[in-house]
């Protein structure tokens, strides 16, 4: 075991599967000598050359599509969007096609395709760097959507996305590429897709949270402990297919649920999770479900005290739990 | 319009309290502020006053009644004035339990304390307590506003339990339905709209298997990693199952193209006028339909219920592509003439080459032709396309010195000779079966007559 970043757990992945399975090759815009504008793919084109490490036109459609049509041929591509609010160009490539493909031909081909993509806010990224477009994506049937939140399951993820057979929408924090720091195993191993993970026990409330905002939870849990406050925090990982059955354990234990994402709120993953327990687990509740999430506004403000309005922080979970836990 | 006298909140923490003693009667003057009521609570014991003048028309409870905050107890109003019907909640009657209980109050004033009733429960506060059989007004509520919590609840059970010598409760068992009673669009988007990713995701390296040392070859000086496409796979994979299932057997026999040959070069230009390419295949084509009708067997597949005759006679003719290869079958080949089929051949062959076929057009064969003479090929052991029981080699078409009968008498002369092979499977045929069947093959293209 040895401490490394969320970035460095996407490279290794990365790293060993190019090394694993011929098959596997990347593309993206400057993901090649560049090794990417997080430099995720450092190092890569030098060491699989141009044939593997494909630096891609500036076209987002191009890209997925590309990928799309390797990867029903036998390849398995991982395509790099730059920023997660450049996906959209590509919404027809994932949505219409990708997604549908093994459905639409009746499970005569399928689509083995994964399409990395920095997602969030917080960096001062203003516009068009600080998207969060998971509850977009998770709405369509056929397509996985995995956000890492850690070293460790960002490499063991990464690696399952790459073997499976299905798209897969991999979405990293890029806040925490450097700042979430953590052991990773030396070796092979892989994390499972479709598997949340309850990443600290606790009596009282349950707080639900992915990627950057789990990394926040797991710090704002820390806090209200000295209160007295038990929190058991889920790490969801994979939003579709979610896995329902840790998601409603929790809260048949604690019997109240918090969300927090940075996406907006409105009709934001919160709201699948809410509907869900509402459903399946209505006579564990002991409190009204609650989100804490991004305002809904366009989009995140340039502007850093606007930037930091919108952004969901320790301080707001802190005092979201407490409301919670006191209700 | 009279006055209601309501059970007041005692605190912020109270929800309800206990009519200790009536100190007014039905009948008895009211005077504004005179004291109706003694109300208990856990905590203090205080009078009731009125709020309005009158005479006490009615009293909704009796001495001992527990009864939720803001609800009517009692009615001051004018002799002759009808008091209003009862509507309160009582939460606790010592004498009928759940009696005058569930409603809501209609027309009473507002509840001194604003906003969340009383015994407002949370779903889970309510099932606990339906299924533990628990009097909620016993709990001292931890909650917002005295809320009575999961945790206060069951801290209640806890300890009526410790001094309940009975112990009577009952097991906490979720009653939510279990998942099987779910219907199918309760699901999640799981099952066939994802493919299971074992299936052809290669191992993982935990453990020195085959596949470990192809990952260094990329890299390697000395070799070239060809990616396996997805029809290379598909070949593969039948290829395997083919041999796997069948015992294949081949029998390969001789034929002198002589007739054919000469039909052919007859009839080329004509069928050239009609736009068709007349080749030797449909010739074979014919000749195996006329010995496929003689020897229905050959044209079956075995299961396990039995040996399935097909009726229909759909012949699939390999065709290579640059990277393998794709068997479009002609349907109802039996009911071709020779120039249907030629016809036939070139426009599948055609589109085969440029991915245009459709799917039914490449399914449904009874017995396939591979042609594998055309790359110079004299005879080979083809695999049967499954589930099909045979399929038929041709050999390259080339002159042979041969010994003829010419008039009772042996005589070498130059035919234009073929090899024809015939793998089939062995449970379904045995020698002397494909041997019959190639005899009729022979026989028909050895004695050509335009059909």
């Amino acid at each position: 075991m040895s401490e490394k970043t969320l970035v460095e757990g996407i490279r290794e992945a990365l790293d060993e599967e190019l090394a694993r399975d011929p098959n596997v090759f990347i593309t993206g815009t400057d993901i090649g000598p560049r090794g990417g504008v997080f430099l995720a793919t450092q190092g890569l084109y030098a060491k699989y050359g141009p044939r593997r490490i494909i630096d891609s036109p500036l076209a987002e459609s191009s890209i997925i599509g590309v990928g799309i049509g390797a990867a029903m041929n036998g390849m398995r591509p991982v395509c790099e969007i730059q920023f997660a609010d450049f996906i959209h160009p590509a919404y027809n490539q994932i949505v219409n096609e990708a997604a549908r493909m093994f459905y639409r031909s009746g499970g005569q081909y399928c689509v083995p395709l994964v399409i990395r993509c920095p997602y969030g806010g917080g960096v001062g990224g203003g516009l068009y760097h600080s998207q969060s477009v998971e509850a977009t994506f998770a709405h369509v049937p056929g397509l996985k959507v995995v956000i890492p939140s850690n070293p460790r399951d960002a490499k063991g993820l990464l690696k399952s996305a790459i073997r499976d057979n299905n798209p897969v929408l991999f979405l990293e924090p890029k806040k925490g590429y450097r700042a979430i720091k953590g052991e990773v195993p030396e070796g092979e191993y892989t994390e499972p897709l479709g598997v949340a993970k309850v990443t600290r026990a606790g009596d009282d409330i349950t707080v639900y949270a992915y990627g950057m905002m789990h990394f926040y939870c797991v710090q704002a849990a820390d806090q209200v402990a000295e209160e007295g406050i038990s929190v058991e925090l889920v790490d969801l990982r994979t939003l579709n297919p979610l896995d329902k059955a840790t998601v409603l354990q929790s809260f048949k234990k604690t019997g109240k649920a918090l969300i927090v994402y940075e996406d907006n709120r409105f009709v934001g993953f919160g709201a699948e999770i809410a509907a869900l327990l509402c459903e399946e687990a209505f006579e564990h509740m002991d409190a009204p479900i609650m989100r804490l999430a991004g305002p809904d506004v366009p989009a995140v403000p340039y502007s850093r005290p606007l930037q930091d309005w919108f952004m969901p922080d320790v301080q707001r979970i802190v005092e979201a739990m407490r409301k919670l836990a006191a209700y | 319009m009279g006055t209601p006298v309501i059970m007041p909140q005692l605190g912020e923490s109270v929800v309800e309290g206990k009519i200790g003693k009536w100190l007014k009667k039905v009948g008895d003057e009211v005077k504004l502020y005179e004291p109706i009521f003694e109300v208990e609570t856990d905590k203090v014991t205080t009078e009731v006053t009125a709020s309005g003048e009158g005479t006490l028309l009615k009293l909704y409870f009796d001495e001992g009644d527990t009864v939720q905050a803001g609800a009517l107890v009692a009615y001051i109003g004018q002799p002759g004035e009808t008091p209003p019907e009862a509507s309160s909640i009582s939460v606790h009657d010592a004498h009928s339990a759940g009696e005058a209980s569930k409603t809501q109050p209609a027309e009473v004033q507002p509840a001194p304390q604003r906003g969340r009733g009383p015994t407002r429960l949370s779903p889970v506060v309510a099932r606990i307590a339906a299924e533990y059989n628990v009097d909620v007004s016993q709990i001292q509520g931890t909650g917002e506003g005295g809320r009575i919590t999961k945790r206060d609840i069951l801290a209640y059970i806890e300890s009526r339990s410790q001094v309940d010598e009975r112990g009577e409760t009952r097991g906490a068992e979720s009653r939510v339905g279990s998942e099987a009673e779910l219907a199918p669009w309760e699901y999640p988007s799981t099952g066939e709209l994802f493919k299971p990713s074992e299936e052809t995701a290669p191992p993982a390296p935990t453990q020195p298997t085959p596949r470990a040392p192809d990952a260094s070859r990329p890299t390697s000086p000395t070799t070239d990693v060809v990616p396996l496409s997805s029809m290379r796979r598909a070949i593969a994979e039948h290829m395997v199952r083919s041999v796997q299932t069948s015992p294949h057997a081949t029998t390969v026999w001789e034929v002198d193209c002589s007739q054919i040959s000469a039909h052919r070069e007859a009839n080329k230009a004509a069928f050239e006028r009609d736009g068709a390419h007349l080749t030797f295949l449909p010739y074979f084509i014919v000749a195996t339909v006329q010995a496929l009708k003689r020897h229905p067997r050959v044209n079956s597949s075995w299961e396990e219920r039995g040996i399935v005759l097909h009726r229909t006679i759909n012949i699939g003719v390999a065709v290579s592509l640059p990277d393998g290869l794709i068997v479009p079958v002609i349907h109802n080949a039996d009911a071709l003439s020779l120039l249907g089929l030629a016809q036939a051949i070139h426009d599948l062959a055609e589109r085969a080459r440029s991915g245009r076929l459709r799917p039914n057009e490449v399914q449904g064969g009874t017995f396939t032709i591979t042609n594998h003479g055309g790359f110079g090929s004299l005879f080979a052991t083809p695999i049967i396309h499954q589930p099909q029981c045979a399929i038929l080699g041709i050999g390259k078409i080339e002159k042979r010195p041969v010994v003829v009968d010419a008039g009772g008498t042996d005589a070498l002369t130059i035919r234009p000779m073929a090899y024809l092979s015939l793998s089939f499977d062995h449970r379904v045929l045995d020698g002397a079966d494909a041997d019959h069947f190639m005899a009729t093959l022979k026989w028909t293209l050895e004695n050509w007559h335009a059909p």
